[in-house]
């Protein structure tokens, strides 16, 4: 059974192998070796047997081609209704296809697979609130993509990405060392302009553990310090844990579900280990779905949620501003049209629609719905990974066009994006399609229109 | 002939049918798994049966949903097309009167006018949902001979029940045509995709269920379908 040195069957486990797999730059290699990667077809058809029950072989089963899903997908209102992107076109021929061949498919059709199921599918799920019959097309390709995975047929990021997770704990090389070192540099940073800022590790009983994305100490270690600021401010009791900080999964979008298990698993431990009343995650939008939503699941936990009560950001600071605990000062609220991106996995995923709504009220004097918006808006164009793959940048870039005429059609010019994907891809659009728009996270809005307490204030 | 059609035959369709669609019913509910769907089917159970009836009765209601509402053509045939499938069948004066002479019962009848209307309207429905599936290349591309075959087995007892009730002579082979085809749709539900007659409830219900309990339900007012 032939496998290749870097594209293969095995997970990542060493540093060794992660090493191997960053050097081949653009994954060269990866992507060669794939083209002879055999197909286990008897390995496929038991993972199928064991894992796929009858909600997705209904939902496959009894599906009446309506196509009333075409028009929901921005794939394929961004690729001129092409109708190869409907999703029950893409799903059919490619999940649909393996179950009906239980299993007996070779190399192309598994790459072809692949390909659709990363670059033709964001795994939104906004096709399953448009289908008469329920049918959720993104939780399927997202199961596909667990298959594929297994058979090692993901692309190159993805297969680092999860080696990264099984290795550091975070999709990012960044060690407790790396993270703890940060903190204390952000918070020693800051402390000039903010007399008395903590970021405190490993505090127990605290009222609130913060988590992160691991981009945020690798390469935005700025956002830690916002964060910081206003916990400062609100006089919040928190803590960040040295170990089972990182909240996101690329394990997730990969369908490495064993690593999915082994990184919720970290966060849970720090909640257990710290004791904290409640847990809050950064402004992401994949960490809160992965840890807060399905991580319960993956780590087995009947209850369905994690140890104790999780928030994401625009929750805490929705509450934050209705309980006073944060004031913002009503001469710098945003005075230009400001829009919202509603990400996929904390607003339709996640319920999380109102928490945004009333923030925005607060801060913003002209605020501009998407349209669609809420639970109905659409993907980023970045989501299930997808930004951060090279192989599909091109058809990462064509779904950007749906997003790209939301926004210009609010005529604002600013986007407020408490989702690191969803900023990514309004950040690359702008690049890609120059429309003269600026993004944000909360935070730094937040900072700039505060209300600051005289004794938080530096001395002159 | 026709005491075979009308007698064993059905009773054997009926039976079929209604043995099949618990038999769908109960794999499916069996086949659910917590742990894989990633939905605490049997813990925190009063958000989970929220969900399940605001996700059943959106799409039960006409126009209810963003679906329905932005394709007001195809949902008002899909409506007609149920409706008549359901009610015409049940309610028809001349089933009851049979209902009656053989098994000794019968329910409420439409009058004969309003069956006929029904009748046509669900022909028409499906000859305009069949033309649908050719003029648009979205439906087009999935639609298989499979898809066709389920319209024509579900319209035929239709077809040949408005013959037989209006042809002036020969009426009886029509007839047993009618009672065959009758037959061939009941038995039929289970056994094809047509079983979305009762797993449409089955599905609505699980995926609401999934935003009810997880996906945001204990976080808001629920989804606006």
């Amino acid at each position: 059974m032939p496998e290749g040195i870097l594209c293969n069957k095995n997970k990542v486990t060493t540093l060794e192998q992660l090493q191997a797999l960053l050097a081949d730059k653009s994954g060269k290699q990866y992507y060669q070796e794939m083209n002879a990667l055999d197909v286990d077809a008897k390995a496929l058809w038991d993972l199928l047997q064991k894992t796929c029950k009858s909600r997705i072989r209904t939902w496959l089963e009894i599906c009446t081609h309506c196509g009333l899903c075409a028009d929901s997908c921005f794939y394929y209102l961004a690729n001129g209704k092409d109708p190869k992107q409907v999703p029950s076109y893409k799903i059919q021929s490619t999940l649909g296809q393996i179950i009906r061949r239980k299993g007996q498919v070779d190399n192309a059709f598994m790459q072809m697979a692949m390909d659709t199921a990363f670059s033709k599918c964001t795994c939104c799920t906004r096709c399953g609130i448009y289908c008469p019959l329920g049918i959720d097309t993104g939780v399927m390709f997202s199961y596909l993509r667990g298959l594929l995975f297994s058979q090692g047929f993901t692309p190159w990021e993805m297969k680092i990405g999860t080696g990264m997770h099984r290795i550091f704990r975070a999709q990012m090389d960044v060690t407790t060392e790396d993270w703890v070192d940060t903190c204390s540099w952000m918070a020693e940073e800051n402390a000039d302009d903010w007399p008395g800022l903590e970021i405190p590790v490993d505090k127990e009983n605290a009222d609130i553990i913060y988590t992160v994305n691991a981009r945020e100490p690798k390469h935005y270690p700025e956002d830690i310090a916002q964060a910081a600021i206003l916990f400062h401010v609100a006089g919040e009791n928190w803590t960040v844990p040295s170990e089972g900080w990182e909240e996101t999964s690329l394990a997730m979008f990969a369908g490495d579900w064993e690593a999915c298990k082994l990184q919720v698993e970290s966060v849970y431990a720090a909640m257990e280990r710290l004791k904290p009343k409640r847990m809050v995650v950064t402004e992401c939008g994949h960490a809160y779905r992965a840890t807060v939503i399905e991580g319960p699941y993956w780590a087995g936990r009947t209850s369905g949620k994690p140890p104790i009560e999780s928030l994401h950001y625009v929750e805490w600071v929705a509450e934050a501003l209705r309980t006073g605990k944060l004031k913002i000062d009503p001469a710098k609220k945003i005075k230009e049209p400001v829009t919202y991106q509603d990400s996929c996995n904390y607003i339709r995923n996640g319920g999380l629609w109102e928490a945004a709504r009333y923030i925005m009220s607060q801060i913003a004097e002209d605020f501009r719905e998407m349209t669609p918006s809420r639970e109905h808006n659409f993907c980023c164009g970045g989501g299930g990974g997808l930004n951060g793959i090279g192989r599909y940048r091109e058809q990462r870039n064509i779904g950007l066009k749906v997003k790209r005429d939301q926004i210009l059609a609010t005529g604002a010019k600013l986007v407020v994006a408490p989702c690191h994907n969803c900023w990514d891809a309004i950040r690359d659009l702008e690049e890609v399609y120059e429309i003269g728009i600026r993004w944000s996270f909360l935070k730094p809005l937040l900072i700039s229109m505060l209300d600051v307490p005289e004794h938080l204030k530096p001395a002159e | 002939m026709y005491e075979f059609v009308t007698g064993p035959l059905a009773w054997l369709a009926f039976l079929v049918f209604f043995f099949g669609i618990i038999v769908r019913v109960v794999l499916y509910v069996r086949g659910l798994d917590w742990k894989l769907d990633r939905v605490t089917y049997s813990v925190n159970t009063s958000y989970g049966v929220k969900g399940a009836l605001r996700s059943v009765l959106f799409w039960l209601t006409p126009f209810g949903t963003h679906s329905w509402r932005d394709n007001p053509g195809f949902t008002i045939l899909v409506f007609v097309l149920h409706i008549g499938l359901i009610f015409t069948p049940v309610f028809l004066l001349a089933h009851n009167i049979f209902l009656q002479e053989r098994w000794g019962f019968s329910l409420w009848s439409m009058p004969d006018g309003l069956a006929d209307a029904m009748t046509i309207a669900v022909i028409v429905s499906a000859v305009l949902l069949a033309m649908r599936r050719i003029a648009l290349p979205e439906v087009r591309i999935i639609t298989g001979a499979y898809d066709y075959l389920m319209l024509a087995i579900a319209v035929a007892p239709f077809v040949t029940g408005l013959i037989a009730r209006h042809a002036v002579s020969h009426s009886e082979p029509w007839l047993i045509v009618h009672v065959l085809c009758g037959e061939l749709f009941l038995i039929a539900i289970p056994l094809t995709k047509l079983s979305h007659f009762v797993l449409f409830f089955a599905t609505r219900a699980q995926l609401g269920m999934d935003y009810g309990i997880k996906r945001g339900g204990m976080k808001s007012a629920g989804i606006n379908w």
